[in-house]
């Protein structure tokens, strides 16, 4: 195994304090010295500021969108220029390949993968699409947070005028800025694609801002949880349908049953069948009932003596905003909402209740 | 006061150990969210995985530094566990231990041992 990447923001990083962690073959700034608490807390209130070059960014000629229904569920030809949407990789058994978001923009669609699946992707969709190109020379910024557009407007006046899942191309001191209104953390705010040589400018343009911090992959993961978000390799995988993740709504009407490109995509049957039929688990949200967080691989059962996990937790520790673990769960479909359950934590049958998702209410501007 | 490789502190007064973590094992941990202890009575041995430790990011293990019963535990931990964070090496101690043999303590590091142990 190679030596972990490091981010073209590295140094500065390093400068604010930032641990590293390795993660998807890069070394992460897993916190500054705030701390996840602090970190994930401020970026509920104000605006955090996250380095995500770690992402696989992807350029398709705009004609792919046709090829790219091959592939994913979303309804891509009706995607309008300017616009961006959440879509998944399937295979055949319809379980999930990766997440993705695609941006239609003028000239080409663009896309942004996880870290771990990038080479996957990129290898996947030149099987199938002519000039697939992946972007080197780009990091990714995000900023996230209720005063994410107060923070970047003054330097990207575009910014105000975006909103949620909005894509423009914007100009700053000469540099091309590749602007989505979009996150991962449940809050309103933005993915900035940088120039990696303009990247630090621009990060640098921003921290003086005294709402905006520096925000690691720590709180990163305890945002998207109360978020409700799912994350690939955890509570996503190639053994978990889109129907059981609890994701029908990323695959588009006009792909489903009756829609005019119904199917045609990899594990349609089993898909389409399970949103007529109904899958055998669904993901859910779970509320710890002791303080004890139920960590990823937990198993929850129906009962303090039942012999058989009912189903497994794929996400979990604390949410600082909440005060409180919280948890995501695979759970067997029958399994009722308001069924007291129990997670084995250490040996110990802790006690937990199902929990709409998301934990929090997001800030999206929609 | 003598240290753990463990990056526990121990402090003996006649045959009662009381056990924390250090300021140093507090800060890797970060935000300490939950903590559970041992009952009162348990005899423990040394090494015994006694205690566990969460913060936001993990879980892990406190280990019993010496043979002994454990006699009292900080029961406003299991409330407060953010403590640990603030005051490790006071209010936050964890539990406290009866020893047959005090004298075990001395294989344990002085303040200076442990500060080039983790490279302070």
């Amino acid at each position: 195994m190679a030596d972990d990447r490091t981010l073209p923001l590295h140094d500065l990083h390093a400068e604010l304090g930032a641990k590293f962690v390795p993660f998807a073959g890069w070394s992460m700034p897993v916190q500054y010295s705030a701390g996840v608490m602090a970190e994930h807390l401020w970026c509920r209130e104000k605006a955090g500021l996250f380095d995500v070059s770690h992402m696989g960014q992807v350029l398709l000629p705009p004609d792919a969108d046709t090829a790219l229904e091959g592939l994913v569920p979303a309804d891509i030809l009706g995607l309008a220029t300017g616009r961006q949407r959440y879509g998944l990789f399937t295979n055949a058994a319809g379980g999930i390949l990766d997440d993705l978001m695609i941006a239609r923009r003028d000239g080409d669609l663009f896309l942004v993968v996880n870290a771990a699946r990038a080479d996957h992707d990129i290898a996947h969709l030149r099987a199938r699409i002519d000039g697939v190109t992946p972007v080197t020379d780009r990091a990714l910024l995000a900023l996230q947070g209720p005063m994410a557009e107060a923070a970047l407007a003054p330097i990207l006046p575009i910014a105000a005028e975006m909103r949620f899942m909005d894509v423009r191309v914007a100009d700053w001191a000469g540099a091309e800025i590749w602007l989505s209104r979009s996150g991962y953390t449940g809050e309103d705010g933005f993915e900035i694609s940088v120039p990696v040589d303009r990247a630090e400018g621009f990060a640098r343009a921003l921290l003086p801002n005294d709402r905006v911090a520096p925000i690691g992959l720590g709180a990163r993961d305890s945002l998207r949880l109360e978020a409700g978000l799912p994350l690939f390799g955890q509570d996503l995988g190639e053994d978990t349908t889109p129907v059981e993740a609890g994701l029908i709504w990323a695959i588009g009407t006009a792909r489903r049953a009756g829609g005019d490109r119904a199917g045609g995509f990899p594990g349609a049957d089993v898909i389409l069948e399970q949103i007529a039929r109904g899958a055998p688990r669904k993901r859910v949200g779970l509320l710890p009932q002791t303080r004890a967080p139920m960590r990823a691989g937990v198993a929850i059962f129906e009962s303090e003596t039942a012999t058989a996990p009912t189903g497994t937790v794929t996400s979990g520790g604390f949410g600082p905003s909440l005060g409180a673990p919280v948890a995501m769960a695979l759970v067997a479909a029958e399994t009722p909402e308001d069924a007291p359950l129990f997670g084995d934590v250490r040996g110990k049958r802790l006690p937990a209740r199902i929990a709409s998702l998301p934990f929090i209410r997001p800030t999206y501007k929609r | 006061m003598k240290y753990t490789e463990d990056h526990e502190w121990v402090l003996a007064d006649g045959d009662i150990v009381t056990v924390g973590i250090t300021e140093h094992a507090a800060t890797q941990l970060g935000d300490v969210v939950f903590i559970e202890l041992p009952e009162v009575e348990t005899m423990v041995a040394k090494g015994d995985e006694i205690v566990v430790i969460e913060s936001v990011k993990a879980a892990s293990d406190i280990v019993a530094p010496l043979d002994g019963e454990i006699v009292e535990v900080n029961d406003a931990l299991a409330d407060t566990p953010g403590m640990v964070n603030e005051d490790p090496l006071g209010t936050a101690w964890f539990f406290k231990i009866k020893v047959e043999d005090p004298g075990a303590l001395d294989e344990y590091m002085t303040e200076d041992e442990y500060k080039d142990h983790i490279g302070e």
